[in-house]
């Protein structure tokens, strides 16, 4: 297919506004961000000046005015925030009270029907393999790479190879995996690389995705492929930071790799470790893009958010997404308030 | 930090932009102005009853893409032409999903062409869409089957017209295969079931099947359900189904199951060129027919929009490459049951020129103007068949006026999205997986919504 710019003229027109508009906003905010302080800063020279030359009293630099200043800065967050965040969570938590509609009062019954709908204990069964698998596994692997590959040689280029998928959105992971996981039949050419292997090696192609629960496990290694990378990122980046002198201390003492490993490497890299556990677990409570690209929730696969939006989008099921909306942050709520607490201490540490 | 060292070059700067703004802004307003300079001509006397809402706009949602997409535009081109109506028509691959979100959101379209009586309904209780004018109501009773407008009636309120229709009792062949076998095209089911023993004696397996659909999976076995729902019971027992006035496990409805799988679980009769019958869950709906035009499969049931995937450069006609006979009927002496979908023209908004393009899609004229245009098919009974080229289209708009079929809608699109796009969608991906009927009929039953 060709593009055709003429055809697509209306398309441009509005792409020029949004960055037009875009740069008014912007250029509007740094414009403001640069004038208000500099505006400020001129009075009180020249106040200064006024006060050295004619003996005027210098005035008392005010608090509640940067107070005011502060509140300026805050009130875009505080509003934007309030609007795409409070709010609605406000009213998803009402409307996981309500029926399908949105329109009557059922109480509990939607979570009520969460637990006791066998498809949808199998969705909570699902989702807890998944936080407990991809953040343990995915952890560990760039663990273990990180410490095999620090200071190898091409390290560099090592570290470049299993960091790549990060760069993928998960969708287009999700597509990568379907490909290397697909099935053709028995006489036909397979187009998917692990049925290939098994076909070369003498073996029956196998449909990988239909099975429960071999499916789910072959769908968390795509999350654990991509989270690797980051896992091993940060926690090379903590190996790099132990002081070289506890190091080089331990190897006077005689330590094996292994004991090297565990009392030194390991207590070390500690905070950075809860850091990638914690933001990996996030992650992957709201895993929807890998479930829904490769099998769409079926064959026993689906997980919370994917089910959440079948129920609120598709099915126009309001009150039975909302509560698996709200049951999602619950389980969220408990990993963020350790991460802050963890945060905090480190800090009063520190 | 001073992101700007001059105040002077940041004010000239804020100051160019907002220029920008505004000149841009400006260029919005000036090409509305889309004149019925033909107004009043022969061409447009039949548009006459339309006219006097020059040059307002209509906005229309649908899930109608890429060349569907422009043949639409193309069909009322005469209508904005003559009546200065601007119609303006979005299709979305995500139609069904963005349909409610926009909707609750405030920024519904004006029309949207609904395939789902089910989701109609759902808009109707929530009094989110508006009743049709009189005209329409007229013109859709005028130019529709009776049965076709129950769909689109929620509670004794008439809410919109059907446009497109599509027919789905159908199994494709390739004439070319039948002929040099020495095969004919089965009349009664027990001769298809002899066929395909042939067939399958012959080594090739004779059916091909796949209902994989993305986020739609499972659709086309549905649809294998339904028909032989109106094959196995009775069209009064088939409604009571579909309005949940019998339950979803129902022993008929397992019967008709039951006798779905006697073809889809048959290891000897599926899958052509796939694998064995859990390949039927992941082959592609779009994919699955193809094996007929290798000789890999002889027989494939799908609808008649089915003539749009075959490979390019194949014929489909009577005497070509591929073509389709009707799905027989289990007992020809209950008649021919045929069942279909098609879209509704419903509205969300009462101004008076979006009444006025919701009549004219159901009349006779649009009907003929789109058809003209190709691959399409209508209920509506002004469609002059000359009109209609393509010889599956023809077979289709013949079986929707032939007093002898009896039709049905689509069961899983009558059906609430819960069952109808979800659960039901869903039990056949597991019923096809290797659940066995009660099980998946169960399961179905106890998510229908209360």
């Amino acid at each position: 297919m060709n593009f055709d710019f003429a055809d697509q003229a209306p398309k441009l027109m509005m792409l020029l506004w949004g960055l037009v508009a875009f740069a008014v906003v912007v250029g509007g905010l740094l414009v403001l961000l640069d004038a208000v302080p500099a505006f400020f800063a001129r009075r009180r020279e020249a106040q200064l000046v006024a006060a050295a030359g004619g003996g005027v009293p210098l005035p008392r630099r005010t608090k509640p005015r940067e107070g005011l200043f502060a509140l300026f800065f805050l009130l875009p967050t505080v509003l934007l925030l309030m609007i795409g965040l409070v709010v609605p969570a406000i009213r998803t938590t009402l409307l996981s009270f309500m029926d399908g509609g949105s329109q009557n009062w059922v109480g509990l019954d939607n979570y009520r029907w969460m637990f006791a709908e066998d498809a949808i204990v199998r969705v909570l069964i699902n989702t807890l393999v998944w936080v407990t698998l991809v953040p343990l596994v995915a952890t560990a692997m760039g663990l273990l790479y990180a410490v095999l590959v620090d200071k190898a040689r091409m390290e560099a280029l090592a570290k470049s190879l299993i960091f790549m998928p990060m760069a993928i959105s998960f969708v287009g992971a999700a597509i990568i995996w379907r490909f290397v996981y697909a099935y053709r039949g028995e006489d036909q050419e397979q187009i998917g690389l692990l049925n290939q292997i098994v076909v070369s090696l003498g073996g029956e192609p196998r449909q990988w995705l239909l099975d429960s629960p071999l499916n789910t496990l072959l769908l968390i290694v795509i999350m654990v492929w991509i989270q690797a990378g980051f896992a091993m990122v940060v926690l090379s980046a903590a190996i790099k930071s132990i002081p070289a002198d506890i190091v080089e201390a331990a190897r006077l003492d005689g330590v094996t790799p292994w004991q090297m490993f565990r009392q030194i490497t390991v207590p070390s890299i500690r905070p950075a470790m809860i850091v990638v556990v914690v933001t990996i677990s996030i992650a992957t409570l709201k895993v929807f893009d890998i479930v829904r690209t490769t099998t769409n929730g079926n064959y026993d696969t689906s997980v919370i958010a994917n089910e959440m939006y079948n129920q609120a989008f598709r099915y126009g099921q309001n009150g039975q997404g909302s509560a698996l909306a709200v049951f999602l942050f619950v389980l969220v709520l408990p990993i963020v308030i350790f991460q802050i607490r963890n945060l905090r201490q480190q800090r009063r540490e520190g | 930090m001073a992101v700007f060292a001059r105040p002077r070059q940041a004010l000239v700067i804020a100051g160019a932009l907002g220029l920008a703004l505004g000149a841009t802004a400006c260029g919005t307003g000036s090409n509305t102005s889309s004149g019925n300079n033909n107004a009043g001509s022969a061409e447009c006397a039949p548009y006459e009853k339309y006219q006097g809402h020059d040059g307002r706009k209509v906005t229309i949602y649908s899930s109608i893409r890429d060349i569907e997409d422009d043949r639409l535009n193309e069909s009322w081109k005469q209508f904005e032409d003559c009546t200065g109506i601007d119609i303006s028509h979005e299709g979305s691959g995500e139609f069904e999903a963005q349909l409610p979100v926009r909707v609750d959101g405030g920024n519904a379209p004006d029309l949207a062409f609904i395939p789902q009586p089910g989701l109609i309904q759902r808009f109707a209780e929530r009094d989110q869409i508006k009743a049709a004018s009189a005209d329409t109501k007229a013109m859709a009773e005028e130019n529709y089957p009776a049965e076709w407008l129950t769909y689109s009636t929620v509670n004794g309120t008439f809410y919109g017209a059907p446009l497109g229709s599509n027919v789905k009792s159908f199994v494709w062949y390739s004439p070319k295969m039948f002929q040099e076998k020495g095969w004919t095209v089965p009349n009664t089911w027990e001769e298809m079931i002899k066929l395909s023993d042939t067939i399958a004696d012959s080594g090739t397996k004779p059916w091909c099947a796949g209902i994989e659909s993305g986020e739609a999976t499972g659709w086309p076995a549905t649809d294998w359900i339904e028909d032989l729902m109106l094959r196995t019971q009775t069209p009064e027992v088939y409604d009571q189904w579909t309005k949940h006035e019998i339950p979803f496990n129902d022993p008929r409805v397992a019967e008709a199951l039951d006798r779905a799988g006697t073809i889809l679980k048959n290891d000897k009769y599926v899958n052509g060129g796939f694998g064995g019958v859990r390949s039927i869950a992941t082959t592609s709906f779009q994919e699955a027919g193809v094996p007929i035009t290798a000789g890999k499969c002889a027989l494939h049931r799908q609808a008649s929009f089915y003539a749009n995937q075959w490979p390019q450069g194949t014929r489909v006609a009577e005497d070509g490459d591929v073509f389709a006979f009707y799905f027989p009927a289990i007992d020809p002496a209950r008649g021919k049951p045929v069942l279909g979908g098609g879209e509704f023209v419903t509205a969300f908004s009462d101004r008076p020129e979006v009444q006025a393009v919701q009549t004219y899609l159901a009349s006779g004229e649009h009907a003929n103007s789109r058809a003209k245009i190709g691959d399409w098919v209508s209920a509506n009974n002004k469609l002059d068949l000359a009109n209609v080229a393509n010889p599956i289209d023809k077979l289709s708009v013949e079986l929707l006026q032939d007093d002898s079929s009896v039709f049905r809608f689509d069961g899983s699109d009558l059906m609430p999205a819960a069952v109808g796009n979800g659960t039901f969608w869903k039990g056949m991906v597991e019923w096809i997986n290797g659940r066995d009927t009660a099980t998946v009929l169960q399961g179905i039953e106890s998510s229908w919504p209360n």
